[in-house]
């Protein structure tokens, strides 16, 4: 039995370096779609630029099945508690992609309408410039989501999940102690964020 | 020759594996060690249902409601019955005294049974 050289047939690695490899090549993308991105979006997918090459071709229309939240246009302030119960009912481990100006900051539409940023009200990862970005700008943008998700420790994930739980419960609370519909106590709360000198509400 | 081994060897092995194969899609669903092969962090928020992130109407859809469409479509084969075996019936009608008393006697039979039904309320729709 000696002599056996297992060098050329044997890889080791460690556990956290395989698990992240699997996530990265295997995103279940959740469009969100809002506004002219989720076009460019559709030739993403499609076979031009065949976005399943990078293994994320699966797209579950259900935050139950999906683990990257592609927020595609522009989210008005009503449609942040939207946004905020999707990202919270999907599957962990999760990553936010804001694809265009509008998803990211707010874009050219800077009114009272529009929520200036969508990480004011749900973690993001990767910005995606672009308005509307080109398909190659957008897989860009996932390329460099792969690169952060092969570099994170499986942990790295938790702490900012368990704050925007935290937000979701406050969010609940306020709603029922002030009788406002959840867009009402969402803005109020960005309000209240950016009175304190935050971005964020999560 | 005998077998080196217990006849009821294979019965272990089928049970092994029964028990392995359980075990596994426990395992996998997360409902056996939860945390171990998925992340598990279940919140109020994740577990309300899914309709397109607005509020959900009402907690969960699996309420109770009640059988009566089941109760009246039995009835209604009951009874339609009865109308399909009476139009041959009144087609081939003779003057034979016989048949008519026949087809009497079968429709008093159900004559009972539909007060029966009507008396347990079965054919009240609001209750």
């Amino acid at each position: 039995m000696a002599g056996i050289n297992l060098d050329d047939s044997v890889m080791t690695t460690r556990l956290d370096s395989v698990i992240n490899w699997a996530r990265r090549n295997s995103l279940w993308p959740l469009p969100f779609g809002t506004a002219c991105c989720a076009i460019e979006f559709m030739s993403m997918m499609a076979s031009r630029y065949d976005f399943s090459r990078f293994g994320a071709e699966a797209l579950r229309f259900s935050p139950r099945q999906s683990d990257m939240l592609l927020v595609l246009g522009t989210v008005t302030n009503k449609q942040a508690p939207v946004l905020r119960q999707i990202y919270a009912q999907m599957a962990e481990p999760k990553w936010v992609v804001a694809v265009g100006v509008c998803a990211s900051s707010g874009g050219m539409y800077r009114t009272y309408a529009t929520l200036q940023g969508i990480d004011r009200v749900v973690p993001v990862d990767v910005y995606v410039p672009g308005c509307p970005p080109r398909p190659e700008t957008m897989i860009h943008g996932v390329m460099e989501l792969q690169k952060k998700i092969s570099r994170e420790s499986l942990s790295a994930r938790k702490e900012h999940i368990e704050r925007f739980y935290q937000s979701m419960a406050r969010q609940e609370e306020l709603q029922r102690a002030k009788g406002l519909t959840s867009y009402q106590v969402v803005r109020e709360m960005v309000l209240e964020a950016g009175a304190a000198g935050g971005q964020q509400i999560w | 020759m005998t077998p080196a081994f217990s006849p009821f060897l294979p019965v272990l092995l089928l049970l092994l594996i029964a028990l392995g194969v359980g075990a596994a899609i426990l395992l996998v669903s997360g409902k056996l060690l939860p945390g171990l092969l998925k992340p598990d962090n279940p919140q109020a928020a994740k577990l309300t249902p899914y309709e397109c992130g607005a509020p959900p109407r009402q907690q969960g859809a699996r309420h109770r409601y009640s059988v009566k469409f089941y109760l009246v479509a039995m009835l209604f084969i009951l009874f339609d019955v009865e109308a399909a075996f009476l139009l041959p019936w009144a087609v081939q009608y003779r003057t034979h005294l016989w048949t008519f008393w026949a087809m009497l006697s079968f429709l008093a039979t159900l004559l009972v049974g539909y007060i029966y039904v009507w008396g347990k309320g079965a054919l009240d729709w609001e209750r």
